[in-house]
Order: structure tokens, then sequence, then C-alpha cells
């Protein structure tokens, strides 16, 4: 049951691709784009020693977008049956008709596709047996089982590889292609307080697009047991304002939050508290934040768009003065800008704006010495819930994470909630620490707030 | 042979002789339970924004879903090809951990017995409905919000349809199959005052027929509710921040439900013991006043199934009964684990994942309490309407979700509105501060999303208007 290599040449997509973008020509469609993407996973969950569950799989699914002048629809199948794809062009070219017209819907110019198409490294063809990776689950598992004694259950460990290509073409005559892989491990243990016998669940995982890159099952099992032990004995606070410090994950979300405000349709829409702020200060002197599709190996890396633009590396904000939205094409013509090559693409979904690699440049601050400097204050590693509002930037969450005296982690603390306001917190960031580690798009290190209102007791 | 069923399976091209092959090829020796999931889905969606309807889409996928179970163990595999070879491929996977010998066999189907009930007539659905009549319908919900007040800059509209035959063939020889419609309104405005800008949203649907958004003037209603919101924002205050009184308002507020008690009593997380609820049947855990059932079988919700997705008819699972832990939700695997009665809930998002138990409709009966009389027992406290999302650590209880719409309460006075602020609290705690439930037991309008291990499912709340006496509001103001 080794993982298969693609066959290519079970269905040559360029083929398929070109075919449709034909037919819808021939049923009246002025522009058209195809996207034909396929692939395969495998995934292994171990839980305490024994296999879990086992699931497999190979899927496809090509998308259509048509447009009749102004108007435009898709539509996708996953079945690429002659009689299926026949109804997806048809069935396309009626929705487009359907609707009203949108003066700035359209392909990118002919003369701006991606002409070049580095590899950046996207793919690994190393094929793992069954139990290889059954195996490398269990080790993550049993690495987090034995780093401590009050570990005392587990959630399981889950390794998965998966591998796939997508291609694009369009009526501009683009047609790209790209394959990559993916390998990814996480253990979730749960401890448990020997006094009380309340119990913790925290995780810990790595992903990379090569296999040998990967953190080793051992070391992913160990942060695993180390985050929930830590966690044993969390005390509620009681309500005050204080500085906030933000561990490499929770800043990524933070900046997964301006990533949203920083896209495109949230600002024509008038949905974002970023409107009308480009150009202007958004955060301190030492803050840059760029968006870079092309890092070797990256995981939002990749060599076009989903309108086959070529990516590249934006500079969204430039010592702490916002200087680029994120946009597609559409989203730019609405605000009478460029596309940045940031175009996201469902199968058979129009496009959205994404991040590629979207990251905080580190400063020279040890995440260590930033604990060190706050005297009281929290240091948050968990938020959960919804509470961030992009229009205005208000912000409230749940929290976990350390109270900290005197530079030092004193207690766990949970059934908290953070607030304030995204556009404040950004002004209010006083230190970027030194330590930035890409596990997934979104990236940055350590950062400290000046003060938030902290809600508890 | 001429059962529905029969037709159904036709619909994916194949017949009852290749049911029983492949499921005797998956339920080898130590395998000891198998089923197949045939899926055929239809979503169309249309989309509106600056006056525009822009957008329209339409996806259409198939597959099948092969699980084998042994012990705790499960194998699963898919595929969106329904060839023979492809079934076969699927079942050597799932029996991949039975450690067993491929299977040569036939397994007989010797019941099809559909629940004795159709809680979405399927000749309601929305599926066959022209493009232009939703097109039409969009127009007008934008000319209603706009209409409602100058200060609503931007109306942005979606009308989603979802239309799934699923075919369920098991290797204790059931084979059943179900029609289920699906569709959801959403209207979304943004109101700008003096570069204050705020959002309002609002919609409903259900398992329901077009016919639905026109009756009882809903499409207007939820025009003129996201509308509403958005301008009530604009004078909303600060949130308090710090622990208070909070009255609940009927409806999508059940979504506490959800959070606090129905994630924590899913089966799979108690059969692993992994969950703040685990052992505790029995026990207290909220006030003598709380009653609270999960419930698939009502007509035409949105959480509602006429069988779950391993062909187990739904039913009205009492969760909660007087303050009381009753029961967990189940699907087969955990159900047969812990050796408790299966209760309808075994979900899945589609053909590519596998069974999970999940909620469907999840509500707190009614009490006796007059809901004026629930806000005015209250000195100072919040009245909390609407709200966005929620999310709960399973392990440690801890949940929240953030108020989309409320206020404050001062001398037992509804008065200013405060922006949003998320509640947090501890699911095995938070109802037994529950002291008065009200009269007025209150669905919500049919728009809930639930995600677990990354699987969306639709699911519906409930709550009568509520008192909870002490819960952390997470706002800005001291």
């Amino acid at each position: 049951m080794a993982s298969q290599e693609l066959k290519s040449a079970d269905k040559n997509f360029a083929e398929l691709a070109t075919d449709l973008l034909s037919r819808a020509r021939t049923h009246g469609a002025t522009e058209a784009d195809v996207m034909v993407a396929d692939g395969e996973t495998f995934s292994v969950q171990v839980r305490l020693s024994a296999v879990d569950r086992l699931t497999k799989a190979r899927e496809k699914r090509l998308g259509l977008r048509v447009f009749f002048g102004k108007r435009s629809a898709s539509a996708s199948t996953s079945d690429f049956s002659k009689e299926s794809l026949d109804r997806l062009v048809s069935d396309t070219c009626a929705l487009a008709k359907a609707v009203v017209e949108d003066d700035q819907s359209g392909l990118p110019d002919g003369n701006l596709m991606a002409k070049d198409q580095p590899d950046l490294d996207l793919y690994d063809p190393t094929s793992l047996e069954t139990e290889a990776q059954i195996e490398l689950a269990r080790r993550g598992e049993a690495a987090a089982l034995a780093a401590d004694p009050r570990i005392t259950n587990s959630e399981g460990a889950e390794f998965d590889s998966s591998s796939g290509r997508v291609l694009l073409g369009n009526s501009h005559g683009f047609l790209g292609e790209y394959r990559s892989s993916t390998f990814s491990i996480s253990v979730s243990p749960i401890a448990t307080a020997p006094e009380s016998g309340s119990m913790q669940q925290d995780s810990w995982y790595a992903v990379r697009h090569r296999f040998a890159g990967l953190d080793s099952p051992e070391s992913v099992g160990q942060e695993a047991a180390r985050r929930a032990v830590r966690r044993l004995g969390a005390r509620k606070l009681s309500t005050r304002r204080a500085p906030v410090v933000f561990d490499q994950e929770m800043a990524a979300g933070l900046l997964g939050n301006l990533c949203h405000a920083a896209s495109g349709y949230a600002l024509y829409k008038g949905a974002s508290f970023l409107i009308g702020q480009l150009g202007k200060r958004l955060a301190p002197e030492f803050v840059t934040i760029y968006d870079n599709g092309r890092l070797p190996g990256g995981l939002g890396s990749r060599p076009f768009d989903g309108e086959g633009l070529p990516t590249r590396k934006t500079t969204v904000v430039e010592r702490g003065m916002l200087t680029s939205y994120l946009l597609d094409t559409y989203s730019g013509r609405k605000l009478g800008l460029a596309s940045t090559g940031n175009a996201s693409r469902g199968i058979g979904e129009s496009p959205s704006v994404g991040p590629t690699n979207f990251y905080l440049v580190p400063g020279t601050t040890a995440p260590a010495e930033i604990l060190r400097s706050v005297r009281e204050g929290l240091y948050v590693t968990e938020l959960i819930g919804f509470g961030v509002n992009m229009v205005t930037g208000d912000y409230s969450r749940g929290a976990a994470g350390f109270w900290i005296e005197n530079g030092e982690l004193a207690y766990p603390v949970e059934e908290i909630t953070i607030a304030g306001n995204l556009k404040q917190m950004f002004a209010d960031i006083e230190v970027v620490g030194s330590d930035l580690e890409f596990r997934g798009r979104i990236a940055s290190p350590t950062i400290k707030i000046r003060e938030m209102m902290i809600a508890g007791t | 042979m001429s059962t529905q069923e029969t037709a159904e399976l036709a619909q994916f091209g194949l017949g009852e002789l290749e049911i029983r092959q492949a499921l005797g090829r998956v339920k080898v020796r130590d395998v000891d339970y198998a089923d197949l999931y045939f899926e055929s889905r239809v979503s169309e969606s249309v989309s509106m924004e600056e006056g525009i309807v822009k957008r329209a889409t339409k996806s259409v996928s198939q597959g099948v879903g092969v699980r084998a179970t042994a012990g705790e163990k499960t194998g699963f595999a898919y595929s969106d090809e329904l060839t023979r070879k492809d079934l076969e491929i699927a079942a050597d996977t799932a029996r991949y951990i039975a450690n067993s010998p491929q299977g040569a066999g036939t397994l007989p189907v010797t019941h099809r017995q559909r629940p004795n009930r159709d809680l979405y007539p399927a000749e309601t659905s929305v599926a066959d409905i022209a493009t232009h009549e939703r097109v039409d319908l969009l127009n007008l919900i934008d000319a209603e919000a706009r209409r409602y007040d100058p200060r609503i800059k931007n109306v942005m509209a979606s009308f989603n349809t979802e239309y799934k035959i699923v075919v369920v063939a098991t290797s204790e020889g059931l084979l059943v199959g179900d029609v289920q419609p699906l569709s959801r309104l959403q209207v979304t405005c943004i109101a700008e005052e003096h570069g204050n800008r705020q959002i309002g949203t609002f919609g409903g649907g259900g398992r329901v027929g077009f016919a639905f958004y026109s009756e009882r003037d809903r499409y207007r209603h939820y025009a003129r509710e996201a509308a509403r919101q958005a301008i009530l924002n604009l004078s909303a205050v600060d949130a308090p921040a710090g622990i208070m009184t909070v009255v609940l308002a009927g409806g999508w507020p059940g979504i506490l439900l959800h959070e606090a008690i129905g994630h924590g009593l899913e089966a799979d997380f108690n059969r692993r013991k992994t969950s703040a609820f685990s052992n505790r049947i029995g026990t207290r855990v909220a006030s003598e006043l709380c009653t609270i059932v999960d419930d698939g079988t009502l007509p035409f919700r949105r959480g509602s199934l006429n069988m779950d997705d391993e062909g187990t008819p739904t039913s009205r699972a009492v969760l909660i009964e007087r303050g009381i832990l009753r029961g967990y939700i189940t699907d087969r695997l955990n159900a047969k684990l812990l050796g408790i009665p299966l209760t309808g809930n075994g979900r899945r998002e589609s053909f590519q994942s596998v069974v999970l138990p999940r909620m469907t409709n999840t509500f707190m009966l009614a009490g006796e309490s007059d809901p004026q009389d629930i806000i005015r027992s209250v000195k100072r406290g919040l009245y909390a309407v609407s709200f966005g999302g929620g999310q709960v650590d399973i392990t440690n209880g801890k949940f929240v979700f953030s108020a989309s719409e409320a206020y404050l309460i001062e001398d037992g006075a509804i008065t200013k509105p405060v922006k949003g602020a998320t509640l947090i609290g501890n699911g095995p705690e938070i109802l037994t501060r529950v002291s008065m439930v009200g009269h007025d037991l209150k669905l919500d309008e049919g728009i809930g999303t639930c995600g677990k291990e990354g699987q969306s499912v639709p699911v519906g709340v409930g709550l009568p208007t509520i008192r909870v006496d002490e819960i952390t509001v997470g706002g800005t103001k001291s």
C-alpha cells in the first residue's frame, strides 16, 4: 500500500484544459480559464500506540470559469467523463448569462501572465510505506507519553503525506502546472494534575514539503508534552490592564488578522479597518512585514497565483508604514491598483485573495529576553473563539497562557479574555523577537504589545 | 428490487450485486463492521454585492467512502470514481487495518428500512429553481436593506443551495438512502456614519423549498435585521470587562449549549476519556431548571436528518435532564465500544470524511419564567441577543462565544447597545449558574455550521431566554 506516484499519463491535464477552453469559446464565451487538480493523501492516526485510523484517497477536480463580456460564472466537477464535461460547459455558460454585468470582471491582461515558472522546491517524490508511516506517528506519540509522568492520556498522533498537481490554463494561451507534496506530523497528549485530576490537552506539529526537512517525531512529541504539562494548575486572573506577550503561534494569528484586513476584497467592500490607511503608519519603525510567494520550500510558495500571474515578494509594511494591500486582478481593479499576485483559488471558484508566505521580519531580542523585560504581564500561548471584527478592528478573544512576574513565568492562567483594537495593538507593538520560524504560510516571531484589557474574575 | 434505494443506486451507475461484492471484499474475518457511503452532491451559489449579482457558481461531486472497523481501529478510503475497480481498491485499503486476507464472497442485503417519516420532502427542493429567480430575490434584499436607512452603504447577500443524494450499505445487511436538500440565505450590511463603519449580519434557511424565503416575508426580515444590527452598532459603547450577570435571549444564543455542553458530550471524546464531561453521567452539571436535548427529527430544520450518515434513524437524545447529565450522542463505533445506545448522530461532511458523533439541533426546553421578568431581575448586567461564532477546548471545558448584538442592563431595564464582547466560561460549571429559564423557547433561523476535525456539518441550536448569574465578559472597559 505504498503511496503511488501520480501517473501523469492517466490524463493529460493540458489537453483537457485546452479542449475545454475551446469548447467554452464555441459556446460564445469571450474569455475563460480552467483549473485542474488531482492528488492523493494517506493519513495515519495512532492512539495509545495502536492504529486508530488509516485514510487513503485519490481525488481530482476540474473547474471552469467563463466570461461573456462582463458577465461571469464558475462551475466544477469531479467527474471527467465526456458527458459530465459537456454539461459543465453548458451549465457554466448558462449561469454566466443569468448574472449581471460587472465592469471590472475579466481575466488579467494577457501580457502580465507568468512567463517563468521557477522550481520552488515544493515537491518531494518520497513515498512512505504504510508501516513506516504508522511507525513515525507511533514514535511521536510514544515520545509524548514518555516525556512526563503527568502525561496520562492522548488524543493520538497523526502522520499525513500527500501529493498532487495543479494546472491552470486560460484563453490568453497561458498554461502552467506545478506539483507539490506535504508531509506532516502532529501529536496531542493529555496531562492530568495529580492532585485535582483536572486535564489539559495541547499539541505540537511539524509540516514540510520535503520529508527530510521534517522535525523528528520525538522532538514533536516532547514539545507537545511540554506544552500540555505546563498548563496544569492554571488559575484565573482578576480583571486588569497589562502588557501582553504573544508567542510565535499567537503572533502569527495576529498577522493572519492583518492579512485578512489587507485583502483587496475586504477593502473595496468597506469591510476592513485598514480602509484609507495605505501609506500611513500602522506600527512602530521596527515592524516590517513581507508576503513572499517565491520562498524556496515555503509552505505558501507557488510559481504563479490563482489567475496565472507571477508570484513575487510584496512589502506589506515597511518600517511601520502600510505600503501595500494584498490584491488579485478584480479587487485591484476595484481599488485602482495592480494585482500583487495574491489570487488564491479553490477549484471552480472565482479568485479571492490569500497570503503566500506572510511574515514579520525578526528583530534582535531573544524571546526569553522579552519575557525578562516584563515586570507584570501576560504571556499568551492559546487563543480561542472568533471575536475579531474586521470592519472595526475590535478584538476580544478567549486566552490561556502564563502570568509573568518579575520577568519569570509565575503560573499558568486560563478562562480569561484579552481585548483591544487591532489598529491600536499593531501601533502598540513594543518588541519584535528574533525567533522567526515557518510552520505555516503565516509566521511571526514572539511580539510584545504594550497593554491590553484582560478580563477574568 | 424496485425499491427507492435501487433507483438511488442506479444514480451512481451501480447495482445491488456490486454493492454486495464490495462489502464481501471488505468485511473479512477480523473486521467487525464495514460500510459503503455513496454520495452525489450538487451545490449552487449566487451572491450579490454593490447592488450587482456578480457571482454564480455550481459544483458537482460524487463518490464513495468505504470503511471497515476492527475493535477501535478504522480503515477508511474514498474515491471519486465509482468503477468496480475503484471500489475494490478502496475496500482493500479499508480492510488493511484488520490484517486479514482479501474476502471473496458477497454479503446479503437483508433490510432496507427507511425511517417512516420524511422530515424534508424532496419535492420542496430548491435545486431546480431557475437562476434568475435567485437573482431577483437578492435584488429585492438589496433594495429592502438600503431602504431601511440611508447610512447602509453596502449590502452583501448570498443564496446557497445543496442537493445531496446518499446511499448507505452496511455489512449488517442495511441498504438505505436519503435525499437531503439544504439551503441558506445570508445578508450582511455595512453602515457608515462620520467615518464610523459597522457591520450587521442576518440570515436563515433549512431543508426547505425556495418558497420558504418569501413566506412570512422572511427575506425582508433578514434584510431589515442585518441593516438594523449594522445601524445599531454605530451607537454601541465599549463592552465592560469582568464577571457579570448575563441574560441570553432565545434562539441563536443557544450556541452556548452547543459549545459549553454539546461537544463535550460527543461519545468519541468520552470513550477516550478526554472530555471535561468524561465519567460524569448521572452527576449534576446544570441547575434543576435545565433540560437539554439534541433532536435530529424536527421537520425542515437545518440540523435535521431522516437518518444519520450510517443509516441510523435520527432521534431526540436527552443530554441533560433537570440538571443531571443523562447521555452522550453517538455514532456506531463509539456506541458499540462504550456499550451505549445509538442516537443517530453519526455524521460526516462528505464521502471524503470519516463518521464522527456530531450534534443535530441542540436546545434547552422552555421553563416557566416570563422573559421580561428575567431582564427586570438584573440590577447590572448584559443582555446578549445575537452571537457570532464560538469555540470550546473539549479537555478543560473552557468555551468562548462572541456577541454581535448586546445591551447593558441597568436597574432591570435594557439601556445602551455595547460593542461585541466575548463571553468565556467553563462547560461543566456554567449551567449550574442558570437561575431563570423563560417560557419562550426559540430555535435559531437556520444558519449554523459546526466544525470538528476539519469537517463542517449543518446544525441548529435553540434556547429560551435564560439568566446566567455569573459569566466573564471580555470587553475593553474596566
